[in-house]
């Protein structure tokens, strides 16, 4: 198992968002958590990885117990997390993003940011612009490169498609597939659900911050109540 | 024919507007950077000798801007307490070049240290045309590290609770005063209101091409700012502790989410800023006799000087301190219609003026801010 | 465990400030004990009595700072608005003050605008020494205070909070500089002596200092009545909203930026009205005695150490701290020796900054807490946003 969230229940204040959401993901694997917008979907990925504290459950990763643990230890057991928004470091290079991206690495630092260009080979030909003055969807790209600094085992994506238009949603997940095919298991959260159904294997639903459906991708994009709930059908 | 008139008034109104839009743009814009360019070649013109000191005192809030906006970008917060900290440093400098606190009579001076700087072999022999020996580098050096220690100390133990209990930016800012109004408190306790001199004696005048005069402290002055600047260009340009930095001042939570240990970044920052506080505070004490109202003197420009060129942005802190040195001294030998003679007692409201202005202009600063 | 305290039933209660009365009790205390113990010689009017103006004096400036205490609760305490400047407005009002009672400039060592005090006594029953000119000066005093925050707001209350705290340092020292500079303003160091004492013709001349310590207690209390009035009205809550959390107050269609303007204004009027009752107080002014730390940080340490969002608190904190000041001078009356002796109030100083960041560390709320209907009214909004999801849940984001 790759990373298991277990009856995650957190929230702001003295109100909870989420009331036990549970998800896993295998090793190797890309599974979509889809939902309604208030459902909880965002605030799970920033309870995984420890951004917001996690007041009963716990968080697995690879076996172990790593749940409320501080990003910088997160990264190093390779978990890594890509946000909605902000998810670039505007005045800094594209370089620099990357280096940040790989801050708590000691050694191979070049190698490494060559072998990720060549996933994106358009921010190679850029690396000494500020990211600042990217398009969103050459941001996107980015941000994700970023989190691949570490080449981690379990990447946490949270609405990479938000806000692109068609065609960059299209190449996006096309990267995104890429990546999982180099063995990297992904969580992702979806606004866009058909979009993640059909790249995904397996998809969680979360209305109210809980647990309502899930199972195989092609099962949910069949079902009626998917269907009829979150894709518009 | 009514509906016309309408058309006709609604038009030219709307043309009246644009013209206003694109003034203002204008002036936020490039029309900032040519009213700062014609006035300071006017000054570099007709006020030659108050552009020389501009530069001189613009230099010294330069490096405290430069602390104040590392602190800005790392900490997001408003350090009221760097002009009195810079004031403090100063003064653990004087103190380890003499060794000595004032005594029970004003004038009394207790021997506290046995060994001071000033008793090394040769430290305060004048080098060149300097009022001071190289104890003066000792001395500013160990004060350095003795603040960036203070600093870190003071995070420990203010700071960093007040971020654990994720206090809002104010309550640190208001903590920083109270700790900047304990500070100069210390320092009357210590060394009372009389004003210290690091070196008393003559200070020799330097008269440079392009009818240039200054002392040759000040050219020390100017020269030690535009090498720490130099410094710290270099460590946020080239190091991964400056990227990290920078990385913090765009996006705290992004330097988190990559896993930069950012608690140890912040104890970093603080010790960079410790030692330019006292460079800072070491470099003033050469300029202006040493008291411990200075620090509070200091605020205004030192944030004028940050805001000007852009919150938590370093080539803006250079500039801002430059900008605001250079008109705090040339403003007050105006006479301006209207206002008349500016009076050398607004020297220090000339930096609230620029930056009011800057507000209403361009919030962001000149560089942009990063916060 | 939060789940319950959302739903749960209503946790305010009743506390009894005893650690202020308390503190109060201990600084109170003190001062009577000092100066009845170093009356004999210095008062020639015997113990008791010296004692006992002694401590009227005392109480005067206690409710004039109350004013100020209040003003900038309403300021910070209350809608988070961060205020470095008090002494801008405390100085307008004060000069505005003798602006306005005193008699027109003469004589070659004074030179100053207005002196309106004659020309506003246009008919009987108004003189100076009744009631009509104080109260116009008084009035006018908060006017101007007003509107100078008013100006200072335009540029910077839209930005960040600590540009404001920085700005208003900057018109402080600013005002400062033109009452010295502008030597026909307000003559300059000099600075303006005898402002009249409102209603003094009903008095003995000996019993001055009691009409003071009235005058300024009548004013603490309306002061003190109109701000509970106003807090606790549809406007006090959205302010309370306000410092709890901008963003909820926002959501919920508060035009916040023009909520953070009226609590700026009204707390700077306050001032303005506390340096009106400062200058009747203490009837001389020079910019000597306005300085950054004793009329802004002053008022600041009382607030924090008082409780900021309450007002029983600020005028407990304007108790306690100008107890404490006092009896930093009362002090000075002992033989000490010259070195403890010019330390004293560089001592005292060091006492109120640690003061401050002891407070904020280890006592956040103050001597009096501020009541728990902050967080009730947040949560009461976060209950009802809960509620709205629930019912319909692809319905507008909340909260994600």
């Amino acid at each position: 198992m790759a990373l298991e969230a277990h009856g995650i229940v957190t929230g702001y204040g003295e109100v909870n968002i989420l009331h036990g959401v549970s998800v896993t993901v295998h090793e190797g694997e890309m599974v979509a958590v889809i939902g309604p917008n208030g459902a909880g979907k965002s605030t799970l990925l920033r309870a995984v990885f420890g951004l917001l504290p996690a007041r009963a459950g716990s968080v697995r990763l690879h076996a172990q117990d790593v749940t409320n643990r501080r990003p910088d230890q997160l990264v190093l057991r390779g978990l890594s997390y890509v946000p909605q928004v902000d998810n670039v470091f505007p005045s800094l290079t594209i370089l620099e993003n990357l280096e940040m991206g790989a801050f708590v690495r000691q050694n191979g630092l070049h190698e490494r940011a060559e072998q990720v260009f060549e996933l994106f080979p358009d921010l190679a030909g850029r690396r000494g612009e500020l990211a600042g003055r990217l398009s969103g969807g050459q941001r996107q790209m980015l941000a994700l490169a970023r989190a691949l600094m570490l080449d981690p085992s379990v990447l946490l994506l949270d609405e990479p498609s938000a806000s692109l238009s068609p065609k960059m949603v299209g190449m996006i997940f096309e990267r995104i597939l890429e990546i999982n095919r180099g063995g990297t298991a992904i969580l992702l959260v979806e606004q866009n659900a058909r979009e993640a159904l059909s790249v995904c294997h397996r998809a969680y639903v979360l209305a109210m911050g809980e647990n309502r459906l899930e199972g195989e991708a092609q099962a949910l994009l069949g079902s009626e109540e998917v269907g009829k709930l979150y894709l518009g059908a | 024919m009514m509906a016309a008139v309408t058309s006709a008034r609604s038009s030219l109104s709307d043309r009246i507007r644009e013209r206003r839009r694109m003034a203002a743009a204008w002036l936020s814009g490039p029309g900032l950077w040519v009213i700062i360019a014609l006035f300071m070649t006017w000054a570099v013109l007709q006020e030659r000798d108050a552009f020389t000191v501009g530069i001189v005192s613009g230099s010294i809030f330069a490096l405290g801007a430069l602390g104040l906006t590392l602190i800005y970008g790392v900490l997001k917060f408003g350090h009221f307490a760097h002009g009195d900290t810079m004031m403090f440093s100063a003064y653990i400098a004087f103190f380890l070049l003499g060794g000595f606190i004032v005594g029970e009579r004003p004038g009394d001076e207790l021997q506290v240290l046995p060994v001071t700087v000033n008793d090394l072999p040769g430290a305060g022999d004048a080098i060149w045309k300097f009022s001071f020996g190289y104890g003066l580098w000792v001395a500013m050096a160990a004060a350095a590290v003795l603040t960036a220690g203070i600093m870190v100390g003071l995070d420990r133990l203010v700071y960093r609770r007040l971020r654990d209990r994720k206090s809002g930016i104010v309550i640190f800012s208001i903590a920083a005063l109270g700790v900047a109004i304990a500070t100069r408190a210390l320092m009357f306790i210590f060394y009372g209101p009389s004003p210290r001199l690091y070196y008393p004696g003559i200070r020799e005048r330097l008269d440079l091409p392009f009818d240039v005069s200054l002392l040759a402290d000040q050219l020390f002055i100017f020269a030690t700012a535009v090498v720490v600047t130099a410094l710290i260009y270099l460590l946020l340009f080239y190091t991964k502790l400056g990227k990290a930095m920078r990385a913090m001042a765009d996006n705290a939570d992004l330097a988190r989410i990559s896993g930069i240990n950012t608690d140890r970044i912040i104890l970093q920052t603080w010790i960079v800023a410790g030692g330019l506080i006292a460079v800072a505070g070491v470099l003033l004490a050469l300029q202006v006799q040493l008291d411990p109202e200075l620090g509070f003197v200091l605020l205004l420009p030192l944030f004028a000087s940050a805001i000007l060129g852009g919150l938590g942005n370093p080539q803006g802190a250079l500039v801002g301190g430059l900008i605001v040195g250079i008109t705090q001294e040339v403003a007050v030998t105006l006479d301006l219609p209207l206002i008349g003679e500016v009076s050398a007692g607004y020297k220090f409201s000339i930096a609230f003026i620029i930056l009011v202005l800057m507000l209403l202009v361009r919030p962001r600063g000149l560089f942009g801010a990063r916060v | 465990m939060s789940g319950e305290a959302a739903t749960g039933p209503d946790r305010r209660q009743i506390r009894l400030p005893i650690a202020g009365l308390a503190a109060c009790a201990v600084v109170a205390g003190l001062i009577l004990f000092i100066s009845y113990d170093q009356s004999p010689g210095a008062l020639p009017d015997g113990n008791i009595s010296g004692t006992f103006s002694f401590f009227v004096l005392f109480l005067t400036f206690v409710a004039v700072y109350g004013v100020f205490t209040l003003g900038l609760n309403i300021q910070w305490g209350y809608a988070g608005v961060f205020n470095f400047g008090v002494l801008a407005f405390f100085m307008v009002g004060a000069y505005t003050t003798a602006i306005f009672t005193k008699t027109p400039a003469k004589g070659s060592f004074t030179d100053y605008v207005g002196g309106f005090g004659d020309a506003l006594n246009f008919a009987p029953g108004l003189a100076t020494d009744q009631w009509f000119v104080p109260l116009v000066a008084t009035l006018a005093a908060g006017a101007v205070a007003g509107l100078l925050a008013y100006v200072v707001s335009i540029p910077t209350l839209r930005l960040r909070e600590d540009y404001l705290a920085i700005a208003t340092i900057g018109v402080a020292e600013f005002v400062r500089r033109v009452a010295i500079e502008e030597r026909g303003l307000v003559n300059g160091t000099r600075g303006l002596t005898g402002v009249p004492l409102p209603l003094r013709g009903l008095v003995d001349r000996g019993d001055e200092k009691y009409l003071k310590l009235v005058i300024a207690a009548v004013v603490l209390a309306l002061v003190f009545l109109a701000l509970e009035r106003a807090v606790r009205s549809p406007w006090g809550r959205v302010l309370l909203g306000l410092r709890e959390d901008e963003v909820a107050t926002e959501a919920s269609g508060k035009n916040v930026a023009a909520f953070r303007t009226q609590s700026f204004v009204l707390g700077a009027i306050i001032m303005g009205i506390g340096g009106s009752m400062y200058a009747y107080a203490s009837s001389a002014l020079t910019p000597d005695s306005f300085t950054h730390f004793t009329a802004t940080f002053l008022f600041w340490a009382m607030l924090m150490l008082g409780g900021s969002g309450n007002n029983q608190g600020a005028i407990v904190g304007a108790f306690v701290l100008w107890g404490f000041w006092t009896l930093t001078l009362q002090i000075q009356g002992y033989e000490l020796g010259d070195a403890v002796e010019t330390r004293i109030p560089y001592v005292r100083d060091l006492v109120l900054g640690s003061l401050i960041v002891l407070v904020l560390l280890l006592r956040p709320a103050g001597l009096i807490p501020q009541e728990a209907r902050v967080s009730m009214w947040v949560e009461r909004r976060i209950r009802k946003l809960q509620a709205a999801e629930r019912r319909s849940p692809d319905g507008e984001p909340v909260l994600d």
